[in-house]
């Protein structure tokens, strides 16, 4: 789905980069844990979290992610959507919970990162 | 030896949560200029930019340096301690011993580490207790 069918299906308000909502994303994430978004996540992930503090656009920015999401709405510093833009990043922000915007989502078709898991990892 | 096309050291804080992550940020840039492709800049900026918080937040400051070869991308971080006691264990998926400040920010996950192993094509640690940690990792190019 594209930026702007995500907006629709969380009911969200764009905070910046209104100019690329036609942006596709093919998979979504959601965590507060940089290290666990660091460990599966490509560039053509969504990245939902609750975290509105620089380090998330900078590991957004490692990534070379194209969206945002805030839930709960929360809204980031002025400084902070400064470098959104600057990266080039999506940023919206929806009144929904991690939890149900998570789900809407997925009703949506939007769908996890697929995780390899090596051979040594794969106790489950 | 081969030629090395790129050299730079980045002097890393302790505690400077403020700047964390900028020398991974110059890194990333500076190799994209280079024309690295898109997959190893993704791995070593992943691995960096875990190597630069762990400086920031684990140690007492260090420096993270980056050299280029028509080869390879080496990164070096090189702190001033404290060391890490039990090498094995810090390795481990979900050991961490991450402050509060540190957590509130989104780290402390006990995934630097192995992110930077899955990462790198080569990848070392030593480590000594009051001398300081040295983590070296290696990416081929081409
Ligand atoms: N440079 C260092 N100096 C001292 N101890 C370190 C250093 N790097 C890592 N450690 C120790 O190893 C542990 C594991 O590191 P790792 O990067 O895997 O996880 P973390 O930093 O605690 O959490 P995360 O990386 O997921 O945010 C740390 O909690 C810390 O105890
Ligand atoms: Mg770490």
């Amino acid at each position: 789905m594209t930026i702007a069918d995500m907006i629709r299906v969380l009911r969200a308000k764009v905070l910046c980069g209104e100019d690329r909502l036609e942006t596709m994303v093919y998979t979504a994430c959601c965590s507060d844990l940089m290290s666990d978004v660091l460990a599966f996540v490509n560039e053509k992930t969504v990245l939902i979290t609750g975290l509105t503090n620089p380090h998330v656009l900078r590991t957004a920015d490692m990534l070379d992610l194209k969206c945002l999401v805030y839930a709960r709405g929360k809204i980031p510093g002025e400084e902070i959507l400064d470098q959104a833009r600057e990266q080039g990043l999506v940023v919206i922000t929806t009144r929904e919970t991690a939890f149900t915007a998570c789900g809407l989502l997925y009703e949506a078709g939007l769908r996890g990162v697929p995780i390899e898991w090596p051979e040594s990892e794969a106790r489950l | 030896m081969s030629s090395t096309l790129l050299h730079e050291d980045y002097p890393v804080e302790a505690e400077d949560y403020t700047r964390a992550g900028e020398a991974s940020a110059d890194i990333k840039r500076k190799l994209k200029q280079l024309g690295v492709s898109a997959g190893v800049l993704r791995r070593v900026s992943v691995a960096s930019y875990e190597v630069e918080l762990n400086l920031v937040i684990h140690s007492r400051g260090g420096v993270l340096s980056l050299e280029v070869t028509p080869e390879r991308v080496l990164l070096v971080s090189a702190d001033r301690g404290p060391g890490i006691p039990d090498l094995e264990l810090a390795m481990r998926e979900g050991w961490s011993t991450a402050n509060e400040t540190a957590r509130s920010l989104g780290f402390g996950a006990g995934m630097g580490l192995p992110n930077m192993k899955r990462n790198a094509d080569e990848f070392d640690i030593e480590s000594q207790l009051g001398t300081g940690t040295t983590i070296r990792m290696g990416f081929l190019l081409s």
